[in-house]
């Protein structure tokens, strides 16, 4: 399900200065994306965004100062502001470890693949320059082992760095295995560390001890692209787009029933529907799926005006997560599709902790015969105290994202949980033929591997 | 200081022996595994508490201190 990349033009291109004035306010990361297909060589990429910024030598605050001015958060799905976690492993002890992280096991995000398969070195940009700010001897950039091409592109790249540079810091690229959670920071530290690539137990966390016990500094490959440019342009650039406690842009997956679905680079804080519109959302549908398998359902008119950003959308019980847009055709059922999506969650847990281990199969379980209209007993009752039961109770997030997923499909579809329970029958289904999957589920390989 | 109880969850394989010991502040969900009140620990369970993490067969209940600083997460 490849997703053609497309680029957001929500507002206009602005002047400014230097080589900042040839990237638009909502063209910042994919300003090359347009050109060629290709992945930008270092040539065209150092040639569209300036030279790397000497970043001097040894541990220094500048670039910390200057990526906490310009107010850049997390573009992973948590949205944790990147100064102070950077700060918080500069100022541990020895030398620490640098990590990006690029595995994007969000079945429904494309924007991680498409920006490394088009701006390698912006990523890498930022990683090398975050590295220094931190004391970091080493980049250890994770990709998920099924993106063969992704992988050998992001090789490439760091081959071409190594004949321009005299490389103070070393670049490592690894292949992880590709399950739902190994894309969680603990799990990838576990992984570098010989391990496997399951979410182990905190503390410690990583910026305390992570990789080869130092403190590590992890970050999302968005992440680092737009350290790379306040670190070219600065941070009053950086806040030209943007809001004021959400400045910048962000790369938006946008997907389900749309005319033109594909990755979108937008202003923080544009209104959903803005994004909707730009990506031809059919005038028809009714409901949204906003953050990804962790995210919630929503209906699109309570979201429209809305700005995709943090704090605007949390009053409504929704995150921008990382990016992810889905809108469910007219004639989905929005029951089924969460029956499916859980279903998969529930086999994609790790493995490790009780709750989630039979909790999650549980819950899958209600939710599929909330969608197949088959009620066994008290169905509702049982789901509503399953759900608050296993939230929270994991090692990691898996099982509270599963369970804000489904309790955002309750109430966003109350009126076809009543139908399905009651009535035995679907609201959606009636319109048609009962379609096949709209959210990806991608197929098991087989046995799970995570090492 | 002011302790709360905390259950490792990758560590723990839901034997239940903390909840027969100390059902003021642990249940257990419908396949076994622990809830434990986010609440202190008053000071006359205290002991008990502190049997309870002695005993736990994966070491996986602990007590924390009340106040421990916020952690940076993701």
């Amino acid at each position: 399900m490849a997703h053609p990349v497309r680029i957001g033009s929500v507002r206009a291109m602005s002047g400014g200065q230097h080589r900042s004035s040839q990237l638009g306010l909502t063209s910042r990361l994919t300003s090359g994306w347009q050109a060629s297909g290709q992945p930008d060589g270092l040539e065209t990429h150092l040639d569209r965004y300036g030279p790397l910024p000497e970043p001097g030598t040894g541990r220094h605050e500048a670039l910390i100062d200057a990526v906490t001015r310009a107010g850049l958060t997390g573009r992973g799905g948590a949205g944790f502001p990147t100064g102070i976690k950077m700060r918080a492993v500069a100022s541990r002890r020895g030398p620490a470890v640098m990590v990006a992280n690029g595995m994007e096991s969000e079945p429904a995000s494309e924007k991680d693949k498409a920006l490394l398969a088009h701006a390698p070195h912006l990523v890498l940009d930022g990683a090398v320059l975050a590295a220094t700010a931190i004391g970091a001897g080493v980049v250890h950039v994770c990709l998920p082992r099924s993106r063969e091409q992704l992988i050998t592109t992001v090789r490439d790249a760091v081959a071409e760095r190594e004949q321009a540079y005299q490389n103070r810091i070393s670049i490592e690229v690894h292949d992880l295995p590709h399950q739902y959670v190994s894309s969680e920071e603990t799990a990838l530290a576990a992984w570098l560390n010989g391990g496997d690539a399951r979410p182990t137990s905190v503390p410690p966390r990583p910026f305390e001890r992570g990789v080869d016990q130092r403190p590590t500094l992890l970050d999302n490959v968005e992440t680092l692209a737009h350290v790379a440019l306040v670190a070219r342009f600065g941070p009053a650039w950086y806040r030209q787009a943007g809001l004021a406690d959400a400045p910048g842009t962000m790369l938006s997956t946008v997907s389900g029933a749309v005319t033109t679905p594909g990755v979108y680079e937008v202003e923080v804080g544009t209104p959903v529907g803005d994004v909707l519109a730009m990506s031809g959302a059919w005038p028809d549908s009714a409901h949204l799926l906003i953050g990804g398998y962790f995210g919630s359902w929503h209906d699109i008119a309570d979201l429209a005006r809305v700005p995709l950003a943090p704090a605007a959308l949390r009053p409504i019980g929704a995150a921008p997560g990382a990016g992810v847009l889905v809108v469910l055709p007219p004639d989905a059922c929005g029951l089924a599709e969460t029956a499916r999506v859980l279903a998969w969650l529930a086999d994609q847990g790790a493995g490790q902790c009780g709750p989630c281990v039979f909790g999650l199969p549980a819950i899958a379980d209600d939710f599929g015969q909330l969608a197949s209209g088959r009620p066994k007993g008290p169905l509702l009752d049982r789901l509503d105290r399953r759900l608050w039961m296993v939230n929270g109770r994991g090692a990691c997030r898996h099982p509270d994202g599963a369970v804000r997923l489904a309790r955002s499909a309750l109430t966003a579809f109350a009126a076809d949980v009543k139908s399905h329970v009651s009535r035995r029958t679907c609201l959606a289904a009636r319109h048609g033929q009962r379609r096949g999957s709209v959210l990806p589920i991608p197929r098991p390989a087989g046995q799970k591997v995570w090492r | 200081m002011k302790h709360h109880l905390a259950v490792n969850p990758i560590a723990c394989t839901g034997h239940g022996i903390c909840a027969e010991m100390l059902p003021e502040l642990i249940g257990l969900d419908e396949w076994g595994y622990p809830i434990v009140a986010g609440r202190n620990v008053p000071p006359e369970l205290g002991s008990l508490a502190r049997r309870a993490v002695r005993l736990c067969p994966t070491l996986a209940l602990r007590l924390e201190a009340a106040n421990a600083e916020r952690r940076v997460r993701q």
